[in-house]
């Protein structure tokens, strides 16, 4: 029972990463650096809590969560595609702009700069842990999104398109391969993707909170690094890191390591993984190059 | 090139023409009559639930009972906030009210720069010296603290009490010595009614953003709730909504914090324990206006109403008259003195 519990818990704190770092690992495959997950996540989380509000339907809020995050995905795509911007410094615009026009909207929809009021969202009242689990898609989707992703990246046309983006763009370019649409299309499903992961924090809370995703996006592109650019490597540091944290969250009552030291965690493992220790780790080769 | 020059020197005229621009609300003349208050609120402004709201409700009373003018200003990130402050006490207002620790540092410096405004600051960080003494803040500036672990100490019996069981829980926010106060006096309000009773007590992250992290306060919660605690009581800013959450997923209680919380899960919250920050502002505004303000710390515990419990038509019912009779009596025996309530762990 206690192993059962401690996995379950391990599912619920992956779900979110399990979204962004797939979006994460599609976007950096294609070339473009995904620092601005983050940023999906809180947009894509605080239209989600806006839609439910609205429309009092989780499925059409999960929707609006969706368009959050291409909205925020769209301005980061045209702003490194388009006009070829740096994508770390537009990838920190992002995450900041996401803070402050979700505090705006939230002070002008709700009066409030702390949250907003209760939403509809997956898992009622009083339904106990299990229930709220199994019922809830999102859990679904995110554990399906994975191996879909891997799928996509590795065994399609698209995919193929994306990694040879990624990779060598001149030589996309020379073989008649749309390197700039190759890329709006998956930076759009990243943000897509990481604001489902946003979605799913605002709709398991059924609230909004300012700046409720506490740093997860940059969880999930450090999962994203540490699974070396692969879906389901990226799948696998995910659960890796949730169950590092559902350790913690488990023991740390019986204060056997400190706090500070179970959060470093994932941070620790990423530059691990960087400097080679478990295999070579190698980034797509234009990562971060704009196509000429 | 020469559109680039020409767009900078556009910005660069519309910001300085923004900058002569008098700040927003800031040309309310001060009355001639009565007190002149400007306040500057923490991050988060108005609407916070909180901190921020409490100010702003002390201060609306002192608008209506003692005819004072209140002026808010509510900051963005980072350094406004000194601005903020300069501005009021430049403008020669006679209190200036900074809400949240955060003003410390601004608040002593400002002090001695205005010594004719008197200043206050709403849970100021008294510095130490290495002999241990607090330092005491300049002569017209009031610190303006807390006893919180005295109301964790009475929601701590509370919880033992009414819990229904041998564990109780604590959620706190960042790991460090202001929320360490909140589980002091909790654990110890546990342990006087309870003394083999276990307090299982657990915090967010060791970084401010454990204060709005509701995912990470709901997996806390449900992992205390699954270990057998009926009760959790949360000093975590917005991350304890997510300790509400998972009370209504398990059907189990939690107590809120600073303000009265049961809207966010009516009939799961227990109690909470508030810090009256309205009833700190409204004091320091009618010292002012009395002529009796002096610069001090000034603490605002159980016997002066400055901490307390939510005893109300909403939760009558899930606390027993004889247990509500033994929270009285503990109270009692605190503002008498009777009882000593520590403040770290």
């Amino acid at each position: 029972m206690a192993l059962l519990l401690f996995l379950a818990q391990t599912l619920r704190i992956a779900v979110p990463y399990l979204f962004a770092a797939g979006g994460g690992a599609l976007a950096e495959r294609s070339g473009i650096v995904s620092l601005s997950l983050e940023g999906y996540m809180l947009g894509g989380a605080f239209t989600a809590a806006i839609g439910a509000y609205y429309t009092n339907s989780a499925w059409l809020a999960l929707m609006c969560g969706v368009g959050g995050g291409l909205v925020l995905a769209g301005i980061h795509a045209i702003g490194t595609i388009r006009f070829r911007a740096d994508q770390v410094v537009t990838g920190v615009a992002i995450n900041l702009f996401a803070v402050g026009i979700t505090r705006f909207f939230l002070q002008l929809a709700f009066k409030s700069s702390s949250n907003s009021p209760r939403v509809p969202g997956f898992g009622g009242e009083n339904a106990g842990v299990w229930l709220a689990l199994v019922s809830n898609p999102l859990v679904w989707l995110g554990v399906a999104a994975i191996p879909v992703l891997a799928f996509v990246v590795h065994r399609t046309t698209f995919g193929l398109r994306v990694r040879a983006v990624g990779e060598h763009p001149d030589a996309a370019t020379s073989v008649g391969v749309p390197v700039n649409r190759i890329r709006y299309v998956a930076v759009l499903a990243s943000g897509a993707l990481a604001a489902l992961g946003g979605s799913f924090l605002a709709l398991d809370q059924h609230q909004f909170t300012d700046s409720m995703t506490a740093g997860r996006g940059f969880i999930a592109l450090a999962a994203v690094i540490f699974g070396r650019w692969d879906p389901v490597r990226a799948g696998f540091a995910c659960l890796l890191f949730a169950a590092a944290e559902t350790f913690q969250i488990r023991l740390q009552a019986a204060q056997l390591i400190p706090s500070q030291f179970v959060a470093m965690i994932p941070y620790v493992l990423t530059i691990i993984a960087v400097a080679g220790v478990v295999g070579r780790s190698v980034p797509p080769a234009a990562l971060g190059r704009s196509a000429d | 090139m020469r559109r680039i020059l020409i767009l900078l020197g556009v910005l660069l005229a519309a910001h300085v023409a923004l900058s002569l621009a008098h700040p927003g609300g800031a040309v309310a003349k001060p009355g001639a009559d009565g007190v002149n208050v400007g306040i500057v609120f923490d991050l988060g402004g108005r609407g916070d639930k909180s901190f921020n709201d409490g100010a702003y409700d002390g201060a609306e009373r002192a608008e209506r009972e003692l005819g004072a003018h209140v002026r808010f200003v509510e900051p963005g990130e980072g350094s406004d906030r000194e601005a903020g402050l300069r501005l009021l006490a430049a403008e020669g207002m006679n209190l200036v009210i900074g809400v949240g620790f955060i003003f410390t540092d601004d608040l002593t410096q400002l002090a001695g720069e205005y010594p004719n405004v008197a200043f206050a600051g709403v849970d100021y960080a008294v510095a130490v010296d290495p002999a241990g003494n607090a330092i005491q803040p300049p002569k017209n500036l009031a610190a303006l603290k807390f006893r919180e672990e005295q109301g964790s100490f009475l929601v701590g019996a509370l919880a033992a009490l009414v819990g229904n069981s041998r564990k109780v829980g604590f959620i706190g926010g960042m790991d460090s010595p202001l929320i360490h106060k909140f589980e002091a006096g909790y654990a110890a309000g546990v342990k006087a009614v309870c003394p083999d009773c276990q307090v299982i007590a657990q915090y967010a992250g060791v970084t401010p953003e454990a204060f709005r992290n509701p995912g990470r306060g709901k997996e806390l919660a449900l992992s205390q709730y699954q270990q057998g605690v009926n009760v959790i009581y949360h000093a975590s800013g917005s991350t304890g909504l997510g300790v509400f959450e998972a009370a209504r997923t398990m059907n189990k209680l939690a107590i809120g914090v600073d303000a009265d919380q049961y809207n966010e899960a009516p009939g799961y919250v227990l109690t909470s324990m508030v810090k009256r920050v309205d009833n700190a502002v409204f004091d320091v505004i009618a010292r002012v206006k009395e002529h009796r303000f002096t610069g001090g710390i000034y603490e605002f515990g159980l016997a002066e109403d400055g901490v307390g419990y939510v005893y109300d038509e909403h939760n009558k019912a899930m606390i027993p008259d004889s247990v509500r009779a033994r929270i009285e009596q503990l109270k009692a025996e605190i503002i008498a003195g009777r009882i000593k309530v520590p403040s770290a762990r």
